[in-house]
């Protein structure tokens, strides 16, 4: 793998070699809904009859009130969660109706960073990183790989633009809750995947990181042409960062528009029972007495 | 400063004055001694019966027979060999239960399904799980004596049959446990791995290991110990090692060299318990 200083400073990193064709990943939703087989009669359902329809390559960021469905939609997306109506295509196929292997091999090209780092305490943040990469190495490789890391100079890449170069080879437990979430992005860097799907990939860094963290996703989608969906929840860096924005609000779509188009009224009305007042960088809580969403299975 | 009930401060409730659970409790506690009392009867439970004169003469005749524990040389040496090949065949045992039990357990855990990432499980796999569950199932459910004693008939005596029985026995038995250790496992990196298209092996080295590693150690380590203590046990059926040794001194009544015996034998589990401790403790 070569990794090559770009003019920005960005390290920038070549993806690994695979046989999948070199676009972003597009994904097509039509009429999903999905309710929960738990959840309580009279709740809304955690997605209700969604159209979406998501280039190859695009950036777009999903915005709403807890609750509204952001998680549940990249869940869908990543092929992690099956509608109960309607379907899901994922670069014009649907994964629901491949044989489990070619659908290991669509979500090969998924990335999906949930919104609690998923990394076992005691590993270190070398194997972590590099575990982005295992769906396009061997099983061989990557048994030697967690013997002795196989690609220390990647990992290095990978971390030294998210700023945590130094923290190489601690163990995960041993970082800060954004430490981690960084790491997790990392992944990301590191993935033969055609698109990212990230929930709350900010939440636990502070503005200033953030920002950066952010700055470094969005050049390396665009340089790699990777398709780029986020879901946060905060929404003047939503507004600021990203050309396309959806409004998630209990399981329907508000607006989709860019993002110079999504009016203050548009935004008061995603987060209309904000015990706050209109100000739509708060994050809204949640009215006492509503049926709540059904906790998801993925945190 | 009198705390009684009632005389609080205005309008707050008077303290309760009994146990609300205790009834229940009480209820509870007769039943089971109304129901443990014809058991007691059932297997002639009369320990009193071994504080009779006769019981205790005896008993003072059996324990006055392992002391002083022999200590001659020769002897010693005896038994240190036999020793060795004792912790020999359940090491081989466990060795051997190990590669049975490890494809067995990755096989029947529900922690690496991918058809159960987005709903239930499909139906082929968990037929396939539960033929798993069912086949340890069978393994364990013989005890390794049997075992021991059918290969005997088949390879005669000496160390090959005890190895088999254990390994068969305590393969069962790993598999089981090994399944639900890892499926005790914090599962979301698992399941984010096998979500992001990884496979299933490379998702139980890179998610599962690292945090079931000291359990699955520590249990390894633990039925060691135990097939030690198996394996003296098929001594006494012609799998050799310390086991047959004990078995023809008290045969020939010489309590003292069975003293010697025990005595190593307890030094032998002791170490063993040691080990495992320092093996967790490393891996933490």
């Amino acid at each position: 793998m070569d990794i090559h200083e770009r003019g920005t400073g960005v390290a920038g990193l070549a993806p690994s070699h695979t046989t999948a064709p070199a676009h972003g990943l597009s994904v097509r939703l039509e009429r999903v809904s999905i309710r929960h087989p738990g959840a309580r009669a009279q709740a809304h359902p955690a997605l209700d009859r969604v159209d979406l329809c998501i280039g190859g390559a695009e950036q777009l960021v999903v915005v709403g009130p807890s609750g509204a469905g952001k998680t549940t939609l990249l869940l869908v997306a990543a092929a992690a969660l099956r509608a109960s109506a309607g379907r899901v295509l994922l670069d014009g196929e649907d994964p629901w109706l491949l044989t489990p292997r070619r659908r290991r091999h669509l979500r090969a090209r998924l990335f999906l960073a949930p919104q609690i780092p998923p990394l076992p305490p005691r590993q270190r943040v070398v194997t972590a990183v590099l575990a982005g990469r295992l769906p396009a190495m061997s099983l061989a490789r990557s048994v030697r790989s967690l013997l002795y890391p196989l690609d220390i100079a990647a990992a290095h890449a990978a971390l030294k633009p998210l700023e945590l170069a130094d923290r190489l080879f601690d163990r995960v437990d041993r970082l800060s809750g954004g430490e981690r979430q960084r790491v997790s992005l990392a992944r990301a860097l590191l993935a033969p995947a055609r698109i990212w799907l990230l929930d709350e990939p900010l939440s636990g860094l502070d503005p200033v990181r953030a920002a950066r963290a952010l700055q470094v996703l969005r050049e390396q989608a665009q340089r790699r042409a990777i398709t780029l969906v986020v879901a946060m929840h905060q929404v003047q860096m939503a507004l600021d960062n990203f050309p396309r924005v959806i409004g998630l609000r209990d399981g329907a779509v508000s607006f989709d528009s860019p993002a110079s188009q999504v009016s203050p009224e548009a935004l008061r009305r995603l987060y209309a029972h904000a015990a706050t007042a209109a100000d739509p960088g708060d994050i809204p809580a949640e009215q006492p007495g509503e049926p709540a969403p059904v906790a998801m299975l993925w945190r | 400063m009198a705390i009684g009930s009632g005389t609080g401060l205005a309008g707050a409730p008077p303290s309760p004055d009994r146990d609300p659970a205790w009834g229940g409790r009480l209820a509870w506690l007769l039943a089971s001694i109304l129901l443990l009392w014809p058991l007691l009867v059932m297997t002639e439970f009369r320990p009193w019966q071994m504080l009779d004169a006769r019981s205790l003469h005896v008993t003072a005749r059996f324990v006055g027979g392992f002391l002083p524990p022999a200590v001659s040389l020769e002897f010693l040496a005896r038994v240190a060999r036999e020793t060795w090949r004792t912790v020999a065949i359940a090491t081989a045992g466990v060795a051997l239960a190990l590669l049975l039990a490890t494809p067995l357990a990755l096989v029947a855990t529900t922690a690496l399904s991918v058809s159960s990432l987005a709903g239930r499980m499909a139906l082929l796999p968990f037929l396939v799980r539960q033929a798993t569950r069912a086949a340890m199932v069978a393994l364990r459910t013989v005890p390794e004596l049997v075992w021991a004693l059918v290969f005997v008939r088949v390879v005669g005596l000496g160390p090959t049959s005890g190895v088999l029985a254990i390994a068969l026995t305590y393969g069962g038995m790993l598999g089981k446990v090994f399944a639900e250790i890892l499926e005790s496992c914090e599962a979301h990196p698992t399941r984010t791995l096998l979500a992001n298209g990884s496979g299933r092996l490379q998702a139980f080295f890179y998610g599962l290991l690292p945090q079931a590693a000291p359990e699955l150690t520590s249990y390894a380590i633990y039925r060691w110990e135990c097939a030690i203590r198996s394996s003296v046990v098929l001594g006494f059926v012609g799998a050799g090692g310390l086991g047959q040794e004990m078995d023809s001194s008290l045969k020939m009544l010489a309590g003292n060299e069975v003293a010697t015996m025990l005595l190593v034998f307890i030094a032998l589990v002791a170490l063993a318990d040691g080990l495992s401790a320092w093996l967790r403790r490393s891996l933490r």
